[in-house]
C-alpha cells in the first residue's frame, strides 16, 4: 500500500462507510478523556455518556440502512458492505447498549473502575461490526483478535473474586487455542491457494472472493479442505458449539453478569454471522464435507448442551450450558443455508428473539445478584414471583421464549427454523432438535416453577422462611428497559411482522 | 351480513382475550370480576347465534370467513378464522364449557383472584380460537395458547403433587405438541400448497395426493403427536395425575374442551390430508385404543380409591372409543367421534366441578370416606348421578349416540373390537355407579361424620348450580335431539370416508 492508494482511499471517502465503527471507536476514547479530565464527583455521568453515545451511532446506522456502500468492495477488498452486515450493525448496537444498561446495574456494587468496562464494551462492538464486514481473512483475524482480546479483559473484570479470575484464564488459554487453530486454517488456505499460481492469486490468497473461486475450481483439495475446517473449528469456539463449547460454563459463571450477557449474546451471533458469511460467500464448493461436519456439529451441540443443563442449578450456568444448545439449534439453520437462501434469514429472526429474551432473562439475573456474582441458583428465585410480580413476569416471558413457548418470540424463531430444517430435509436433526426442545422445557420450567410455584405443603404446617436475597429494586429507567424488552419478545410472538418484514428475506 | 358474523367469530375470541389484557393492566377485584364474567358470557351467547344462523346444508364448507396478516405472509400464515360443520359443534362445546367453568370460577373464591380469572380468560380464548383456525398455524398456536395457563394454574392452586404433576403435564404435553408441530410443517412442505391455509392444503392436494410413504410417516407424527394430547395408551400418565392436582375450572375447560384438540386434528386435518396414512395406521390406532385406553384403563380405574384420579383415568378411557371411532375410517365411526367429543366434554366437565363441589363437602377425596351424602345434598346427588348416566353412555343423554355410532361402525371393522369396547361399558358402569353410591348413599364414614359435624353441608349454591344445570341441560338437549349437530357434522366428514370403510355405510349416524 503506497501513500498513493492511501490518498486515493481518503479522497474517495470510503472512510465514511466504516462511519459507525469509527464514531463508536472515538466515544470510546472519549469516555477515557472524560475521565481524566471531569472532576470525580462528575464520573457518574460517564455511563449515560457511553449510552448516549451508542444510542447515537444507533440512530445513524438505522438513519443510513441502506447505504450507498453496499455490495461494493472497499479499502482494495479488505471490507464490503452487505444488508445483513447492516443488520449485524444494528443487532450488536442493541446489545452493546443492554449491555451496558446492565453495566449501570451490577458496577456500581463493586469498588473497581468503571468506566473502563464502558471503553472496552464499544471498542469490542465497534470490532465486531468491522468483523462481520470484512472480505479478506488478515481484516477478519485482526477484527476477530480486537474482539477477543477485550473479552479477556472483560471476563476477569471483578479482580477481586477468584472465581473470576479462574474464568479469565480458562477464557485466556481456550482463546489463544482457538486463534492458532484458525489462524493456522487461514494459512492454509492460503497455501493451498497460492501453490497452484494462477496469475496473480498469490498476492491475494487472503480475499474471500479469490477463495471461493479457488475452492470452486478445486473442491476437493486436501490442503484447503483441512483449512476450511480448521478456521469452522476456530469459529465453534466462539459460538460454543461442541467439542469447543468445554470453556462455557466455567467462564459464563464467573464472568460478571454483563460480560456473561455480552458473550451470551453478542459473542455468539458475531460467530454466527461470521460462519453464515464463510459458509454461504467462501465455503460454499465445500459443501460435500462441511454439510456432515456441521450436521454432526448441531446434533452434538444440541444434545450436549442440553443433557449438561438438566440438573444444573447455578443460573449462570445454566444460561451458558443453555445457550450452547440454542448455538445448535442455530446451526441446524446454517447448514440449511447451505440448500435453502433464506435459511440466513431465519437464523437472523432466531438471534433477534434471542437477545430480547436473553436480556430480559440477564436483566432480571442482574438485580438479583447478591454481594457474590458468581453464586446464584434456582433457589434464590423462590417468592420471586410474589414477592417482586414485574422482575417475576419479565423472567417467565424471558425464559419462555427462550423455551420457545407460544405467544412468545422464540417460538417464532424455533418454528422458522424448523420449517427452513424442514425444506433442507434435515430430518435427522430435526428429530434431535424436538427432543432437545422437550428436554430443555424440563430446566426452563423448572426456573419458572422456582420462581412462581411454592412447594405443596399440608394446610397445617405453617410455611418455613425462605432463604432472603438482597435485590436490588429496579429504578424507573430500568423497569422501562425490561418492560420493553419483555413487551417486544410477547409482540413479536403474536405478530412477528416488525421484525420480518425488516429483515431482508 | 356474513362479514358481520365473520366479525361476531373475531369478537368471541378476542373478548376473553382482550379482558384477560385489561385484567392484567391491574383492574380493582370488584370489576375484574364483573368484566370476567361478562366476557364467559360474550362468546356463549356469539356462539349460539351463530349455530343459530348456520346454513342447513353448509357443513361442508367453511362459514364466516375472514383473514388477518401476521407478518409472515411470506410462508402462508395468515389469522383466518372460520367454521365448518365439525369445528362448529366443538366451537359451541369449547363456548358452553367455558362458560360453566367460568361461572364456577367466578364463585370459586379461589386464591388470587384476578390471577386465576385472568388465566382462565387466556385459556378460554385459545380454545375458541383452537375450533374457529382454518390455518393449521394458528390452530397449534391458539392450542399452546390455551395449553400454557393449563401448567400455571396446577403449579400454583393445584392440590397435592402439584409441582410434580405441573412437571409432567409441561413435559409430556409439550412433546406431544411439538410432535404434531413437525407432522404440521411436514404437510406444508410437502404439500408444496406455500400456505398453511387448510382450504388451500385440501385443493392443493385434491388432485394428487402425498406419496404414501410421506403420508405414513407423517400420519404417524401426527397420531402420536396428538395422541399424547388426548392421552393415547401407554403415552396417558400425565393425565390422571395433572387433572388430580389441577384446580377445578382448569381441569373442566382441560378435560372437557382442550383435550378435544388432538382428536378434533385427527378428523379435521389428518384423515382428509392423509387417507392413505390413515390406513396404515388404522389397525395400530385400534389395538392401542382398544386394548390399552379402553380394557387395561378400564381396570385400572376400577382399583382408584380417589374420586377425582377416577375422573381422570375414565377421562382417558372414553377417548380409548373417540379413537376406535376413528380408526374405523368411515363417515358414521368419525360423525359419532365428533359427537361424542362434544358430549364427554359436557359430561367430564360436569363431573370435575361437582367433585371439587363434594370435596368442599367432605373434605376428602378419598371413595373409602365418604357416605350419605345425599340425605344433606339432594340436588348435588342428583346432578352428579345425571353426570355418571352421561358418561356411561345411557339413552336420553348425548353420549348414548356418539358410542352407538361408534359401535355400529366399529362391528364393520372389527367385531372382536367392538365386544371389547362393549365390554368397557359395563366397566364404566360399574365404577361410575359404585363412586356414586360411595358418596351418596350408605353410611356416613367416621371421617364424614366429623366434618359434618363441623361443617354442616349446604346443598349447591347458585354459584355451582347455574354451571351445572347449564352442562346437564346441554347433554340432555342433545340427548333427544343430536341432529341439531348431527347434521352439520355429517355434510362435513371427508369425502370418501364412507367408501374406504368395508361397508356401504351411507345413513347418517343419528335419525330423527
Amino acid at each position: 500500500m503506497t501513500t498513493d492508494y492511501l490518498k486515493s482511499v481518503a479522497e474517495s471517502n470510503q472512510w465514511w462507510a466504516l462511519g459507525p465503527e469509527i464514531m463508536l471507536a472515538c466515544a470510546a476514547l472519549g469516555l477515557l478523556v472524560m475521565e481524566i479530565i471531569l472532576p470525580k464527583k462528575d464520573h457518574r455521568f460517564i455511563p449515560f455518556v457511553a449510552i448516549v453515545a451508542q444510542a447515537m451511532v444507533l440512530l445513524t446506522v438505522i438513519l443510513n440502512f441502506q447505504t450507498i456502500w453496499l455490495g461494493e468492495n472497499l479499502f482494495g477488498g479488505l471490507i464490503k458492505l452487505s444488508p445483513w452486515g447492516q443488520v449485524a450493525r444494528v443487532f450488536f448496537l442493541v446489545s452493546s447498549l443492554l449491555v451496558s444498561f446492565l453495566g449501570t446495574i451490577c458496577l456500581p456494587r463493586t469498588k473497581l473502575p468503571r468506566v473502563e468496562f464502558y471503553h472496552i464494551v464499544m471498542v469490542v462492538t465497534a470490532a465486531m461490526m468491522l468483523l462481520v464486514h470484512s472480505n479478506h481473512f488478515v481484516m477478519f483475524f485482526v477484527a476477530l483478535e480486537t474482539v477477543t482480546i477485550g473479552f479477556y479483559i472483560l471476563v476477569s473484570y471483578f479482580r477481586d473474586n477468584a472465581l473470576t479470575l479462574e474464568a479469565g484464564l480458562k477464557y485466556l488459554v481456550l482463546g489463544a487455542l482457538s486463534s492458532a487453530i484458525m489462524l493456522f486454517g487461514i494459512v492454509l488456505l492460503y497455501g493451498a491457494v497460492g501453490k497452484v499460481s494462477l496469475n496473480g492469486i498469490t498476492h491475494t490468497g487472503f480475499e474471500f472472493e479469490v477463495l471461493h473461486d479457488f475452492l470452486r475450481h478445486h473442491p476437493d483439495n486436501f490442503l484447503a479442505i483441512a483449512g476450511a475446517l480448521l478456521v469452522v473449528g476456530g469459529v465453534a469456539f466462539k459460538i460454543g458449539a461442541f467439542p469447543f463449547q468445554i470453556w462455557i460454563p466455567d467462564v459464563y459463571q464467573g464472568a460478571p453478569t454483563p460480560v456473561t450477557a455480552f458473550l451470551a449474546v453478542s459473542s455468539k451471533a458475531a460467530g454466527f454471522a461470521v460462519l453464515l458469511t464463510l459458509v454461504n460467500q467462501v465455503f460454499t464448493p465445500l459443501a460435500g464435507v462441511l454439510v456432515p461436519v456441521l450436521s454432526l456439529l448441531a446434533a452434538a451441540t444440541i444434545i450436549m448442551g442440553n443433557l449438561a443443563a438438566l440438573t444444573q442449578r447455578n443460573t449462570k450456568r445454566l444460561m451458558g450450558l443453555s445457550g450452547i444448545s440454542h448455538a445448535g439449534y442455530l446451526l441446524i439453520g446454517v447448514v440449511a443455508s447451505f440448500t435453502v437462501p433464506w435459511a440466513t434469514s431465519a437464523v437472523w429472526f432466531y438471534l433477534c428473539t434471542y437477545l430480547l429474551a436473553s436480556m430480559a432473562v440477564f436483566g432480571v439475573m442482574a438485580y438479583l445478584t447478591g454481594p457474590d456474582d458468581t453464586d446464584q441458583t434456582l433457589d434464590h428465585y423462590e417468592h420471586l414471583a410474589k414477592q417482586h410480580p414485574f422482575l417475576g413476569g419479565v423472567l417467565a416471558v424471558g425464559v419462555g421464549s427462550l423455551a420457545g413457548i407460544p405467544p412468545l418470540a422464540g417460538f417464532m424463531g424455533k418454528l422458522l427454523l424448523f420449517i427452513v430444517a424442514f425444506q433442507a430435509e434435515l430430518y435427522p436433526l430435526l428429530a434431535i432438535a424436538i427432543g432437545g426442545v422437550v428436554l430443555s422445557i424440563y430446566y426452563y420450567f423448572g426456573w419458572i416453577k422456582s420462581a412462581y410455584f411454592e412447594a405443596w405443603r399440608p394446610a397445617a404446617t405453617a410455611p418455613t422462611a425462605a432463604p432472603q436475597f438482597a435485590i436490588t429494586i429496579p429504578s424507573l429507567g430500568g423497569k422501562l428497559i425490561l418492560g420493553l424488552l419483555a413487551l417486544a419478545t410477547l409482540l413479536l410472538g403474536c405478530y412477528p411482522g416488525p421484525l420480518s418484514h425488516w429483515l431482508p428475506f | 351480513m356474513n362479514s358481520l358474523h365473520a366479525q361476531l367469530l373475531q369478537l368471541a375470541i378476542a373478548t376473553p382475550l382482550v379482558a384477560a389484557l385489561i385484567i392484567a393492566g391491574g383492574l380493582p377485584k370488584r370489576f375484574a370480576v364483573k368484566l370476567a364474567g361478562v366476557a364467559f358470557v360474550v362468546p356463549a351467547l356469539i356462539a349460539a347465534w351463530l349455530w343459530q344462523q348456520f346454513p342447513a346444508e353448509g357443513g361442508a364448507t367453511y362459514h364466516y370467513l375472514s383473514n388477518m396478516d401476521t407478518g409472515l405472509g411470506r410462508f402462508g400464515i395468515t389469522l383466518k378464522l372460520g367454521l365448518n360443520g365439525i369445528a362448529l359443534p366443538l366451537f359451541l362445546l369449547a363456548a358452553t364449557v367455558g362458560l360453566a367453568a367460568g361461572l364456577y370460577a367466578l364463585r370459586s373464591g379461589a386464591e388470587r383472584l384476578k390471577l386465576y380469572l385472568m388465566l382462565l380468560l387466556i385459556m378460554q380464548g385459545g380454545l375458541l380460537g383452537v375450533f374457529a383456525s382454518v390455518d393449521i398455524f394458528f390452530f397449534y398456536f391458539f392450542h399452546e395458547l390455551a395449553l400454557i395457563p393449563t401448567f400455571i394454574m396446577v403449579g400454583i392452586w393445584g392440590g397435592r403433587d402439584r409441582n410434580y404433576a405441573a412437571m409432567k403435564m409441561t413435559i409430556y404435553l409439550t412433546a406431544g405438541a411439538l410432535l404434531s408441530l413437525l407432522g404440521l410443517i411436514a404437510i406444508y412442505v410437502k404439500s408444496g400448497a406455500q400456505s398453511f391455509d387448510l382450504i388451500e392444503l385440501k385443493a392443493a392436494l385434491a388432485h394428487q395426493g402425498l406419496a404414501p410413504t410421506a403420508q405414513k410417516y407423517i400420519f404417524g407424527l401426527l397420531l402420536f403427536g396428538f395422541g399424547t394430547l388426548v392421552s393415547l395408551w401407554p403415552l396417558h400418565t400425565w393425565a390422571p395425575l395433572g387433572y388430580g392436582a389441577a384446580p377445578s375450572s382448569a381441569a373442566m375447560l382441560h378435560a372437557g374442551v382442550l383435550k378435544k384438540f388432538g382428536l378434533y386434528g385427527l378428523i379435521q386435518i389428518a384423515l382428509p390430508l392423509l387417507p392413505a396414512g390413515a390406513q396404515t395406521w388404522a389397525w395400530q390406532l385400534a389395538l392401542l385404543a382398544g386394548i390399552g385406553n379402553v380394557l387395561v384403563i378400564g381396570f385400572i380405574t376400577l382399583a382408584q380409591r380417589d374420586l377425582k384420579q377416577m375422573l381422570g383415568y375414565s377421562s382417558v378411557m372414553h377417548m380409548g372409543y373417540c379413537f376406535l371411532g376413528i380408526s374405523c375410517l368411515s363417515a358414521i365411526g368419525t360423525g359419532g367421534v365428533v359427537l361424542l367429543m362434544v358430549a364427554h366434554g359436557l359430561s367430564v366437565a360436569l363431573l370435575f366441578m361437582l367433585a371439587t363441589s363434594v370435596h368442599h363437602r367432605t373434605h376428602t377425596f378419598d371413595l373409602a370416606e365418604m357416605g350419605g351424602l345425599a340425605q344433606k345434598t339432594p340436588v348435588l346427588a342428583a346432578c352428579f348421578v345425571a353426570g355418571t348416566m352421561a358418561s356411561i353412555g345411557l339413552p336420553a343423554f348425548a353420549n348414548f349416540w356418539g358410542e352407538l355410532a361408534i359401535f355400529v361402525a366399529l362391528w364393520k371393522f372389527s367385531p372382536g373390537l367392538t365386544a371389547v369396547a362393549v365390554a368397557g361399558v359395563v366397566i364404566s358402569a360399574i365404577y361410575g355407579l359404585r363412586a356414586v353410591a360411595r358418596i351418596f348413599f350408605g353410611p356416613p364414614s367416621e371421617h364424614l361424620q366429623q366434618v359434618m359435624a363441623q361443617h354442616p353441608p349446604a346443598d349447591l349454591g347458585w354459584g355451582e348450580r347455574l354451571p351445572a344445570l347449564i352442562l346437564l341441560a346441554a347433554l340432555l338437549w342433545l340427548g333427544f335431539y343430536p341432529q341439531a349437530l348431527s347434521r352439520s357434522i355429517d355434510q362435513a366428514l371427508p369425502v370418501g370416508l364412507a367408501s374406504v370403510s368395508a361397508g356401504s355405510v351411507t345413513v347418517s349416524p343419528v335419525q330423527p
